[in-house]
């Protein structure tokens, strides 16, 4: 009679799950993933898991990048624009130490970009996947408290009190005051929260190649922008949406115009302006510095057009 | 547009028989019942209302006006009856057998309603031009343009100064609060206006003014009314018909001046007679 260890018919032991998380809740997460996807715009709830970092530091996309990540995969994790900042270097640690992914800041190498209230300057492509860290899904709550009641809206569509938010910025402002996670409309049906971007890349998302999870852990909500999807922001159809104004922002160690600029203060008072998209920024300058780089196309020409035609109108002021 | 005609329309041989007979009401509601836990607030009420018409329902505190008129109103559902428009997508349906979307529709585009308590029907820190604009936006309109010039013309229409279209109601006075709620109100030009006791709380001169825009507005617009009231001054101002109420029951219907001089029912002799 020969005995079977138990220990040769089980797979060795780990301290932790592929991914850190355990199999029920990765299982759990892609089906989310699958209806938010099925449903453009709809936020589907999931079951937000505990992980080693706190509520409102990423866990939610960081939650969908673990359900997404593989052994193949090249993590790219931005905040605010930069690869570099504590929260994005820790969050791509721990991805790859839990999957044995590579990393990049290069976004032309990425499969997988998480990232804090920003879209790449470079276009994504179809097999690239990005993730949006969201800290409130709900477009509707600043006009309805009561989460109960905003279902309902969202169910009969009614939205009206968001464009009578509109209305009032535009009788006492003259412009739309909303400064990122602009309201959106996606597929013709849900408005959503597009996590706090700058209106900058609102338009992005519009017919994207590439597909957008928007995860927010605190709230337990995820929703999703599935690839070559209409997006279009909320706006009256005789007062155009824009986006920032920096056309007379220039770079100061480039000199690139046009893309998306943090605003540096300085001593004498005046501004200086770098590129928010850190990764981007960095290929210029080694580019400049005579090392080739690769650069994909960017979403905004050196015109400041963007790269869809007729989707941002010309400025116009109300009377 | 005027509804009354020159005299010589009239004398040319006969006279228009009474539209009562001719015409299908507007509005009818059929034994409107409804409880709140014990308490029957409305029981077994049925009203008709014509285009054009007045209706006054009068009654104490606690006699069910204001519920028949949020029941009217599409606000809530009743525990029975039944309740018809002649509209004419809605022709002959019940709308309180409506989904939750279509009633939604039908109240905010087809019936208006005027609050007693300006914080019930307006948002206090919106533009009152913001708030007659909701009523746009709910259906659909989309040009700012648009949506300023409907605004200035519901304001105007009400009497409301257009140099303050743009003020919270919150900073504004009680009388120019319901005109604010009426320019909303009639923003979609509705079939049909409920009041609900529109000129409680403010002083007579404040409160002829508000009446007297009411009047106009109701025989320009032709808007069918449905007015609540404790006040038999303001019944007897505007309303053709009155329906007297108490403990959640009509009691007694009729003309107004019929109602009013030579009243039937003991309680509506007492409410006639009762002065300070």
């Amino acid at each position: 009679m020969t005995t079977t260890a138990l220990e040769s018919l089980a797979l060795p032991r780990e301290d932790y799950a592929y991914g850190f998380l355990d199999a029920f809740a990765k299982r759990e997460l892609r089906r989310r993933t699958l209806k938010a996807i099925a449903i453009p715009g709809y936020q589907v709830p999931y079951a937000s898991r505990e992980l080693p970092i706190a509520r409102g530091w990423g866990t939610g996309g960081l939650q969908v990048s673990l359900s997404l990540v593989g052994p193949e995969s090249v993590i790219k994790v931005i905040d605010q624009g930069s690869d570099d900042s504590v929260n994005a270097a820790n969050l791509r640690r721990f991805i790859t130490r839990m999957s044995g992914a590579a990393t990049t800041t290069d976004v032309l190498e990425a499969t997988i970009i998480q990232s804090r209230h920003r879209i790449p300057e470079e276009v994504l492509r179809e097999e690239q996947a990005l993730v949006l860290q969201v800290p409130d899904p709900e477009p509707l709550r600043a006009v309805q408290s009561d989460s109960s009641k905003t279902h309902q809206m969202h169910a009969d569509s009614d939205y009206s009190q968001l464009w009578l938010v509109l209305y009032e910025q535009l009788v006492r402002y003259k412009q739309y005051l909303q400064g990122a996670s602009y309201p959106s409309l996606v597929n013709g049906r849900y408005v959503i929260s597009p996590s706090p971007i700058p209106r900058w890349d609102t338009p992005k998302l519009h017919q994207a190649a590439h597909l957008t999870l928007l995860s927010a852990g605190r709230e337990k909500r995820l929703y999703a922008v599935p690839p070559y999807t209409d997006v279009y922001p909320l706006e009256f159809s005789d007062v155009p949406f824009q986006v920032e104004d920096q056309r007379t922002w220039a770079d100061a160690v480039t000199g690139v115009v046009n893309k998306f600029m943090n605003e540096i203060p300085q001593v004498d008072g005046t501004s200086a302006y770098e590129v928010s998209d850190s990764g981007y920024l960095d290929k210029l300058v080694a580019q400049q510095q005579g090392e080739r780089q690769a650069f994909g196309a960017t979403y905004y020409d050196d015109e400041g057009n963007f790269y869809k035609d007729g989707y941002l109108k010309a400025l116009v002021r109300p009377q | 547009m005027a509804i009354s005609k020159p005299l010589s329309a009239l004398s040319n041989g006969r006279l228009e028989t009474a539209r009562l007979l001719h015409e299908t009401p507007l509005l009818r509601a059929m034994a409107l019942t409804k409880r709140y836990g014990r308490i029957a607030a409305v029981e077994d009420v049925s009203l008709e209302v014509y285009a054009g018409e007045v209706l006054g329902i009068v009654g104490e505190s606690g006699s069910g006006k204001s519920t028949v008129l949020r029941l009217l109103n599409l606000e809530e559902l009743p525990d029975a009856g039944e309740y018809q428009l002649d509209l004419p997508d809605y022709t002959d349906e019940n709308l309180f057998e409506l989904d939750r979307f279509a009633r939604r529709e039908v109240a905010a585009l087809h019936i208006g309603m005027v609050y007693q308590n300006p914080h019930l029907g307006l948002r206090m820190r919106y533009t009152s031009s913001g708030n007659v604009a909701e009523r746009l936006l709910m259906t659909g309109e989309r040009e700012y343009a648009v949506l300023r010039q409907v605004a200035r013309e519901s304001l105007s229409a009400s009497e409301f100064p257009l140099d303050r279209m743009d003020d919270p109601p919150r900073v504004l006075s009680g009388g120019m609060q319901q005109r604010v709620q009426l320019a909303k109100a009639i923003a979609l030009r509705p079939r049909i206006l409920l009041l609900d006791e529109p000129t409680t709380g403010l002083d007579v001169s404040v409160q002829a003014a508000v009446l007297d825009t009411l009047k106009r507005l109701q025989r320009d617009l032709r808007l069918a009314m449905i007015l609540v009231s404790h006040d038999l001054g303001v019944i007897r101002t505007l309303a053709d018909r009155v329906m007297v109420m108490r403990g959640g029951r009509v009691i007694e219907m009729g003309l107004t001046d019929q109602v009013l001089d030579d009243p039937q029912h003991a309680y509506t002799q007492q409410l006639v007679h009762a002065k300070l």
